[in-house]
């Protein structure tokens, strides 16, 4: 190791004992990555050369794994990492100002370190903490919700006296879990063991009957239905089979799978435990985003408990060879990974690239295992079904969408939080429940989802009309439609993963044009450009993310395009460059600053 | 998924722009209409190595629906539009992007009329980049006695990461970053390529279809009118030489014969003829 380039000290004890706490297993690299940069801040050169010489990788795959997720750092961030959520939601409620002065207190400049090394203030995409924001993730551990300028005073001043984390007032990282509306999955708590109970007694194949029976269709948004999903699953040969619950919760303005995680973690094990059944797996995984870091100890808690109570672990609830594990799995700040196959290869150690679909995870997935990725709130939905049959549950809802939905209410509405509501609800509904007044527009299903004008309320939630993965973002008629949606532009391209050319390239494109036109640049070309973009990145990319990065671009031109024509310069085209300023080396050059060495405005 | 199945000893036919073609089980689109001799325009795509569908040029409409060609497999009787205003028209927009993502110019770079970039952007009538360059700042690596990396020039097709890794066991590639910041990057404790084993023969160093890995000493050694598609364009090569197709001459050209007796080095290839294809040049 090359002493120029030395780590911190203990860099490179850190870094053998996590590869002796994973085995050496390279499958574990995203996990050892985390682990290791909770140890260090950061992830020096030579600890990751270290890495790739003891999992058999060269330093390149290693260094390509670790910069493709956003909270691994490889160069120093400073004792304190502050990373402001940027939801939309977020900005409403004053973040941006926050993060401004946060900045000014510590003197140091957004996404750089001070010099002193002692702390980095950055964005990153929304936390899931939109009902209580605005809100902060410190060193990817801690979260701090309903910030205010008294709290930033005093976090600078806690931060510039180097006070730990730990010994910050613990008021500030209460997260509450604001449920409004509970039906049948926020409502009676499962009693543990109950659920598991009632599909073992039916057996694997008539659980899978009730799944099929009950027309449930994943929570993830996709809508795939989840007995075909378990019967693809269960009929795939293979030496073995997993179980997925994809807790990657990405979707900005989304968080119920926060609550469910934080207060019915029964039901989601539960849940999984009886996918296991009937798939016949043996181990399973959650794919926790790293967002949530804080809930990971309670989770494990629960996770111990069920194993003493055998149900978890070998000869469940005492039925002989009915073994399941589940491991959790910290993701490390990648919206794409929500995106079930670019999961499996995050949870495989890799990059996580969407793969090449078909095969699907079903009959090829997790190091090549038949495998089920389902949402936390199908697991869920999945220990009632176990409960109470599918025919009660198809009861619930319409007839294409059955049961009910949970919805991450936030924006501008009186009592943010979650509302759970049978399928088939209206819109005005839930404005009306939330106590929305003077409601411009609602996005449903986040920035990948739909953007909802007025006159469209009268529509309802479902497969069939309305489909949503559960966020629901309320904007009054004081917000500037535009401005949401050219957050989203930098969100989709800030998530990329830069795979395919459309999305990566296509995502960089229409953040150019968006902050064209808030620089009062814009022209009629400028909209051309981005219906053309979006017309391109809806069939060509490799995965949903660029197939739907422009949605709210789409909507909001077609829905507010009067919001978009007040950024507009001209009706003419504009170059993206201010000419005068283009000149202004030449008249370095020459000495001049007169009248004629400026370009004249012409009139437009 | 897969279609119905043929009784034994029929062959199984698809149609690409309303012409029956045969194809083998398991070919792709790309496969079946390469084999057949017929041209779908595509860059990260390679006959010798698994499909990647990365760069989405060969983006096709198969049943109604557009998929990657290269990653689509055949099933009897499926219906694909390949050449058809649309798709082309969106074939050169995703070449745009690339050109705007990286700094290719062209009339400067060595691997000009050599370069499946260029080639293509002139099959699908490319005149100029239509969106803002980003110019990104990419140092070269010349550390390397016989190799020189211009990472300006990357579309990010890996071909160089899977032959690496695949063919010589080396992987001295990968890819690193994300979004728009995605890159190329090289292992070795230095990140540079001379602290790492690659070879010349290395099927990675011939593998570039665009002007990132070259031969150090070799530029320009071919006269304009005697580079690869000066003579005839990407679906001249694929219309003339159906079977192997893009895989002879990816390497660049100059190279010492490695026995590969491969058909776009050998001798014979005209050298007089310049067309008017290759008279123009992509604008700096």
């Amino acid at each position: 190791m090359s002493v120029a380039n030395s780590p911190h000290p203990s860099a490179e004890a850190c870094a053998a004992e996590v590869l002796a706490r994973h085995g050496q297993d390279p499958h574990a690299l995203v996990q050892m990555l985390r682990e290791l940069q909770a140890e260090q801040g950061w992830l020096p050169r030579d600890a990751l050369g270290q890495l790739a010489a003891g999992l058999g990788l060269t330093l390149a795959q290693v260094e390509g794994v670790a910069s493709f997720y956003r909270f691994l750092h490889l160069r120093p961030v400073g004792t304190y990492r502050v990373l402001f959520s940027d939801n939309v939601t977020d900005r409403l409620l004053g973040s941006e100002a926050l993060m401004a002065d946060l900045c000014r207190r510590l003197g140091v400049a957004p996404g750089r370190v001070g010099d002193d090394g002692l702390v980095s203030v950055d964005r990153c995409s929304c936390t899931g903490l939109c009902d209580q924001g605005p809100a902060l993730l410190i060193n990817h551990h801690q979260v701090i919700t309903r910030l205010d300028a008294s709290r930033v005073a005093q976090m600078a001043a806690l931060i510039r006296s180097r006070v730990p984390v730990t010994e910050w007032p613990s008021a500030w990282f209460e997260v509450q879990d604001q449920i409004r509306r509970a039906d049948v999955l926020l409502g009676e708590p499962l009693v543990p063991g109950t659920a598991l109970a009632a599909a073992l007694a039916r057996g694997p194949e008539a659980m899978l009957a009730e799944i099929k029976r009950s027309n449930l269709r994943g929570r993830g948004g996709a809508g795939f239905a989840t007995g075909t999903k378990w019967e693809l699953c269960r009929q795939a040969p293979g030496d073995e089979h997993i179980v997925v619950c994809n807790a990657d919760e990405g979707e900005p303005g989304t968080f119920k799978d926060r609550v469910l995680l934080s207060r019915f973690a029964d039901a989601v094990f539960e849940g999984m435990t009886i996918g296991a059944l009937v798939t016949g797996a043996r181990r399973g995984f959650v794919y926790l985003r790293g967002e949530y870091r804080y809930i990971l100890e309670a989770l494990e808690a629960v996770l111990e408990r069920r194993r003493a109570t055998r149900l978890l672990g070998h000869d469940i609830l005492g039925r002989e060879g009915f073994d399941f594990d589940i491991r959790i799995h910290l993701g490390a700040g990648a919206y794409v990974c929500g995106e079930e196959s670019a999961l499996i290869e995050s949870l495989e150690g890799r990059r996580g690239t969407p793969r090449i679909r078909p095969p699907f995870p079903a009959e090829h997935g997790y190091l090549g295992h038949p495998t089920i990725v389902n949402n936390v709130e199908t697991f869920c939905a999945v220990q009632r079904i176990a409960q109470h049959g599918g025919a009660w549950w198809a009861g619930i809802g319409t007839r294409k969408s059955t049961g009910t939905k949970i919805h991450s209410v936030s924006g501008d509405c009186e009592r943010p939080g979650l509302y759970e509501y049978p399928f088939g609800t209206r819109i005005g509904r839930i404005l009306e429940d939330c106590g929305a007044k003077d409601t411009q527009a609602v996005q449903v299903g986040g920035p990948s989802g739909v953007c909802l004008s007025a006159f469209e309320f009268g529509r309802r939630i479902a497969f069939e009309d309305v489909p949503t993965a559960g966020a629901f973002m309320v904007f009054d008629r004081s917000r500037d439609m535009f401005e949401v949606a050219r957050g989203f532009a930098h969100f989709f391209a800030h998530e990329s993963c830069g795979f395919c050319t459309p999305c990566r390239v296509g995502t960089a494109l229409v953040v150019k044009r968006m902050d064209k036109l808030a620089a009062g640049r814009g022209s009629r070309h400028d909209i051309d450009v981005l219906f053309e973009l979006d017309k391109l990145m809806h069939g060509a990319t490799h995965c949903g993310l660029g197939a739907t990065a422009c949605n709210p671009l789409r909507d909001t031109i077609a829905k507010f395009r009067p919001a978009y024509e007040r950024h507009l310069k001209s009706l003419y085209f504009e170059p993206g460059f201010d000419l005068d300023a283009e000149l202004s080396i030449a008249r370095r050059m020459t000495g001049r600053d007169d009248a004629g060495a400026h370009f004249a405005e012409h009139s437009a | 998924m897969s279609g119905p199945t043929l009784p034994e000893g029929e062959d199984a036919f698809f149609t690409l722009d309303g012409e029956d073609l045969r194809f083998e089980p398991g070919d792709t689109v790309l496969q079946a209409a390469t084999r057949a001799g017929r041209y779908i325009p595509h860059l990260c795509w390679h006959p010798d190595f698994a499909p990647h569908g990365s760069c989405r040029i060969c983006t096709v409409k198969a049943d109604g629906r557009t998929a990657a060609a290269c990653t689509t497999r055949v099933t009897d009787g499926l219906e694909v539009e390949s050449n058809t205003e649309e798709l082309n028209a969106q074939r050169k927009t995703l070449l745009q992007m690339l050109f705007v993502e990286g700094n290719h110019f062209c009339p400067s770079c060595e691997k000009s009329g050599h370069c499946l970039l260029q080639a293509t952007a002139y099959e699908m009538g490319m005149e100029g980049p239509h969106f803002e360059e980003f110019y990104p700042d990419r140092p070269v690596d010349a550390s390397h006695p016989d190799i020189l990396l211009d990472f300006n020039r990357c579309i990010l097709c890996e071909l160089c990461v899977r032959a690496s890794r695949d063919v010589d066991g080396k992987s001295v590639f990968a890819i690193a970053g994300h979004g728009i910041g995605t890159r190329l990057i090289v292992g070795g404790p230095s990140g540079r390529l001379g602290d790492t084993d690659m070879a010349l023969s290395d099927r990675a160093a011939g593998i570039c279809p665009v002007g990132v890995i070259l031969p150090k000493r070799r530029g320009f050694a071919v006269p304009i009118g005697a580079r690869r598609f000066d003579d005839r364009s990407a679906a001249d090569e694929v219309q003339e030489e159906p079977t192997c197709a893009p895989g002879r001459s990816q390497a660049l050209i100059p190279e010492p014969a490695k026995g590969e007796g491969s058909p776009a080095s050998a001798p014979g290839r005209s050298q007089a003829r310049m067309p008017e294809h290759a008279m123009r040049r992509m604008a700096p």
